[in-house]
């Protein structure tokens, strides 16, 4: 059970997560997907979501706004457009933030508008269920 | 000859200079200073990125299933994108970068391309419209804080002329910063999109995609051009902050010679003006006696 895959979270901003691990769970554009390590080679889209992983038994929460995963045998990189640990996360200014988007998503005039209020309301909402977790754990 | 107060007055107006290019010079550094750690951050994700491209594109077949990696057959539109700074003071930072894109646009159109430009900073924008070139945008203050959302809008419009045909082919000039007193104005080709190989490490994994290669390729090539443009954004204005530095060194180190030289000058004056007035002392007093 010694056996880890390295865990890279980097976002054009910095890099938030770098460290070994024993599982990731990853929210994949075709639905959730778990790597252990030597895991075939594989790469995908994820979607704007939680990720999760276990370092020594304790899990650890990630909010990823969306980007790629590229999965190695020995190692997982997620290029995230933005992503941040649960322990990082503003509880205060994401529940603001969701408030916004519902608003707006309410006060939307056409479907642009609609979309993105729709985004950023996704964006909240991962980011408070990620922190929720995260203080749980 | 310069009176005495006159040298005094220049000495005092230089060494204001001095002072102003000095205070230039640490506002340059510290700007550097946080303009570089913002680039070295963004660095693991471009590699990645890079990576992960050139190991989806390696293999796929040119055959216009994916419109951004394919060349044209025809290619009769040219867009230029120059990046450069929106201020001066900088010393020849601003005047490489126009010289290496008037090089290219000359090039272009003597071959008979028709060329419009995008500018991404004041100083490329004043110098082109002076000369009639058809400018197609203009954009400023992108050096400010290079951010995403920037890089994303210019890329998202210049995919759209490229998949339009308004642009067949999409060029980028930007200042690659190498070291502190080396920066060089670089050329690259945006669209078609261009994987660049990293290592020889022939590196041929059987890959799982999800949901299909083709999807995946379609999806993250734009993110590419984005990233791309991103870096660019970067490593221009890291190397603004750089040249102006040196530029501003160079000026301060230039005034205090100058103080020095006219401190001299100055010397001299004061010095051949006492010896004078000892004179018609000493030829009054002589006077008086006889």
């Amino acid at each position: 059970m010694a056996e880890k895959i390295l865990l890279e979270i980097v976002t054009p901003e910095r890099k938030v997560v770098s460290d070994m691990v024993d599982i990731v769970v990853a929210p994949g554009e075709m639905g959730e997907f778990g790597v252990l390590p030597n895991h075939i080679p594989f790469l995908t889209k994820i979607k704007v979501g939680e990720l999760r992983f276990k370092v020594d038994g304790r899990e650890r929460y990630v909010a990823v706004m969306g980007g790629y995963a590229e999965v190695l045998p020995d190692r997982v990189t997620i290029l995230a457009t933005a992503a941040e640990e649960a322990t990082d996360i503003d509880v205060i200014r994401a529940r603001a933030a969701k408030e916004r988007a519902e608003r707006r998503l309410k006060e939307a005039k056409d479907r642009l508008e609609f979309a993105r209020a729709q985004a950023a309301l996704q964006r909240a909402i991962a980011r408070l269920k990620v922190a929720e977790k995260g203080r749980g754990a | 000859m310069a009176t005495l107060r006159d040298i005094k007055r220049k000495i005092d107006a230089v060494k204001k200079t001095a002072q102003i290019t000095r205070a230039m010079n640490m506002v340059a550094a510290a700007k550097l200073r946080g303009a570089q750690a913002n680039m070295e951050k963004f660095h693991p994700y471009a590699d990645k990125f890079r990576e992960v491209i050139f190991r989806l594109a390696s293999g796929v077949e040119q055959d216009g299933t994916f419109d951004l990696l394919t060349p044209r057959d025809d290619v009769r539109k040219v867009e230029l994108v120059l990046l450069t700074a929106d201020r001066g003071l900088c010393g020849s930072f601003n005047h490489n970068l126009i010289t290496l894109a008037e090089k290219f646009l000359l090039e272009k159109e003597s071959e008979g391309y028709e060329v419009t430009l995008v500018t991404a900073g004041r100083k490329g924008h004043e110098y082109f419209r002076k000369r009639k070139f058809k400018i197609r945008k203009s954009l400023t203050g992108l050096l400010n804080k290079p951010n995403y959302d920037d890089a994303y809008s210019l890329g998202r419009e210049l995919i759209e002329l490229f998949q339009t045909g308004e642009a067949d082919e999409v060029y980028l000039i930007y200042s690659q910063f190498v070291s502190m007193l080396r920066q060089v104005p670089t050329l690259i080709k945006l669209l078609p999109v261009v994987p660049e190989r990293e290592s020889e490490e022939s590196q041929q994994l059987e890959y799982l995609f999800e949901p299909s290669h083709e999807v995946l390729l379609n999806d993250i090539l734009p993110n590419y051009v984005y990233v791309q443009i991103l870096e660019s954004f970067y490593q221009t204005a890291v190397s603004e902050h750089a040249a102006r530095m040196t530029a501003m060194d160079n000026a301060t180190n230039n005034c205090n010679e100058m103080v020095r030289d006219l401190t001299l000058v100055y010397n001299k004056a004061r010095q051949a003006s006492i010896t004078k007035e000892l004179m018609d002392i000493v030829g009054g007093a002589e006077a008086l006696r006889k």
